[in-house]
């Protein structure tokens, strides 16, 4: 979307004012020259900067200033939490993790230890801002950030000794026809439109995926009332916990395992969808496709952890599937190949936000700890034991693989050095 | 595979089996059978009747212990704790909700069974809050103490 001629805009994020031009984008717009409003640019200096504000970077962000770091919160949102400020659903979890709270209940605490933090000069958050790049500089990291002030922007030069990168993951996309109709939505979209804003995504929803997420998503969509089809899931077992799974279908929706979407059709927005039942292989069986009237399709499939500017940075990355994607290999204080660069929550692996908060508190401590500004090595150890506790069990496996991969990966590259 | 899994509803052998006495009495019936890192259960129990090895570990009630104080319904994150009550024909049955319109105590509701199944009415005999979640309990035919586990409310 094109927002004040300027192409390329995320509008579901960006404020709606009175008098600005949205219009639709049909092919790659030109960049226009960046304008802002004041020059020369503004200068900050700071010991760590935290891009993502979501409970990775706030709890790093906390740990770090608590240990005596100054610290720059930087988030493209308005508002801080990430996606917990859309959970409201009940944690799990123990009682250290905040277990039986609600997502978006957790993000007011943390916000509320943010803004203390704030108060005594300790930390700076800076919302509604994009961190646009790294660049070259001689001792310190030097990133680029712009700030969004009523569509007009400020740019700052940051400065920092270390930089946590906690900017979450992106919600992947499925390939069949129709999937570019209006009413086909991430799960994350739906939640956004429903918990935050207060709209109603559509009336009859197919829901593709029973992992947590589209479990948790389906159950929400019937707590706002809207009519939830069915799940499909590709899958031949169910992949989020039975408990979710449990509240949907004595709520009467049905949870069809080894089934997935063919192709949606409708003339200007979705009026129906096709499934279609899988084999052992994951191969579509002939003549099992269903038809389903519905207007919205909600696709639960997946994160992929956003790494665009880890890459930038040019720290070491790799494809590790049990991850989500492309990761940043880190050692176990989160810190990466580039010294200094440390990663948290999904955008270091795809997981859950009580270990993204953990994560965050173990760069954010480890962060402290390589300025100078604390020696609790006891407190770091206890971070990981936590760490190590939640991924104990079976649903821990994904991320267990995944972390171990890392590891190695990591050992492999020290070796050859 | 387990046939929940594919389901998503548990079957007679996955449940808790307590006995006539202790439905008597009162027990909770945790309907959580997964190892999933979450412990919330364990310390809202007054009398420690639920109990884990670890956080991991599926949650286990003992039966003996249990006074059927249904703090533990509103607590469970995965609304997956009912307190189940037996008495002659009658039984009672506590459970979490959080739909609207929330009912209110005499009023009748349809009894919900796990498939989402209506097998007939219930009354409504009390209606907690704790927290968002409201905690409700019905009076359905006792016949159906261990498969009823919601309610659907006429809007």
């Amino acid at each position: 979307m094109r927002v004040n001629g300027v192409p390329n805009v995320r509008t579901c994020i960006a404020p709606l004012k009175e008098g600005i031009s949205v219009e639709m984008q049909d092919k790659l717009g030109e960049l226009p020259n960046a304008t802002f409003t004041e020059k020369p640019k503004k200068k900050i200096t700071v010991n760590v900067l935290v891009i993502g504000a979501g409970p990775a970077g706030l709890s790093a962000a906390i740990e770090s200033a608590t240990h005596g770091a100054t610290v720059l919160v930087v988030d493209e949102n308005q508002v801080v939490g990430g996606q917990l400020v859309k959970q409201t659903h009940k944690f799990f979890g123990s009682k250290q993790e905040r277990a039986g709270t609600r997502g978006i209940d957790i993000a007011k605490e943390l916000e509320q230890q943010v803004l203390a933090l704030q108060k005594k000069s300790k930390l700076r958050l800076m919302t509604d801002a994009t961190v646009i790049g790294c660049y070259e500089s001689t001792r310190k990291f030097r990133f680029g950030v712009v700030e969004r002030c009523d569509y007009q922007n400020r740019l700052y030069e940051v400065l920092t000794d270390t930089a946590i990168i906690a900017c979450g993951a992106m919600e992947n996309m499925l390939l069949f026809p129709g999937n570019d109709l209006p009413g086909v939505y991430g799960a994350g979209a739906v939640q956004t439109l429903m918990n935050v804003y207060g709209v109603k995504p559509g009336d009859r929803v197919l829901m593709v995926g029973a992992g947590n997420v589209g479990l948790i998503v389906a159950y929400q969509l019937l707590q706002a009332g809207i009519k939830v089809d069915r799940v499909v899931e590709a899958a031949p077992t169910i992949g989020g916990y039975h408990v979710h799974a449990a509240k949907l279908r004595r709520c009467g929706v049905p949870i069809q395992t080894s089934h997935s979407i063919k192709e949606v059709y409708g003339d200007k927005t979705v009026e129906g969808a096709v499934i279609v039942e899988l084999d052992a292989q994951w191969k579509p069986i002939p003549n099992t496709e269903e038809d389903i009237k519905c207007d919205t399709i909600c696709l639960a499939v997946g994160l992929t952890p956003s790494t665009r500017l880890l890459s930038q940075i040019g720290v070491n990355l790799e494809f590790i599937p049990e991850a989500g994607g492309y990761v940043a290999l880190h050692d176990d204080s989160m810190q990466t190949s580039v010294k200094g660069v440390y990663v948290a929550g999904d955008a270091s692996g795809i997981e859950e936000a009580s270990t993204a908060m953990i994560e965050g508190k173990i760069a954010g401590l480890a962060a402290a700890m390589t300025l100078g500004k604390t020696r609790d090595r006891k407190l770091l150890e206890h971070y990981r034991r936590e760490l190590e506790c939640l991924r104990a069990g079976p649903f821990g496996e994904k991320p267990r693989i995944a972390k171990q991969k890392i590891t190695k990966l990591v050992e492999a590259r020290h070796a050859r050095v | 595979m387990r046939e929940y899994e594919k389901t998503g509803v548990l079957t007679k052998k996955e449940l808790p089996s307590p006995s006539k006495k202790h439905l008597e009495k009162g027990a909770a019936i945790l309907e959580c059978i997964q190892e999933i890192p979450c412990n919330p259960c364990v310390d809202s129990c007054p009398v420690h009747a639920i109990s884990m090895k670890d956080i991991n570990a599926p949650p286990v009630t003992d039966f003996d212990k249990c006074i059927a104080c249904t703090k533990c319904v509103g607590i469970c994150p995965g609304l997956a704790i009912f307190v189940v009550k037996v008495k002659g024909d009658k039984a009672w049955i506590t459970l979490p909700y959080e739909f609207i319109p929330v009912p209110k105590v005499g009023d009748t509701v349809k009894a919900v069974d796990r498939t989402g199944m209506i097998r007939g009415d219930a009354l409504v005999t009390r209606v907690v809050k704790s927290g968002k979640t409201m905690v409700i309990t019905i009076q359905v035919d006792s016949s159906l103490a261990m498969d009823v586990r919601h309610i659907w409310v006429k809007p």
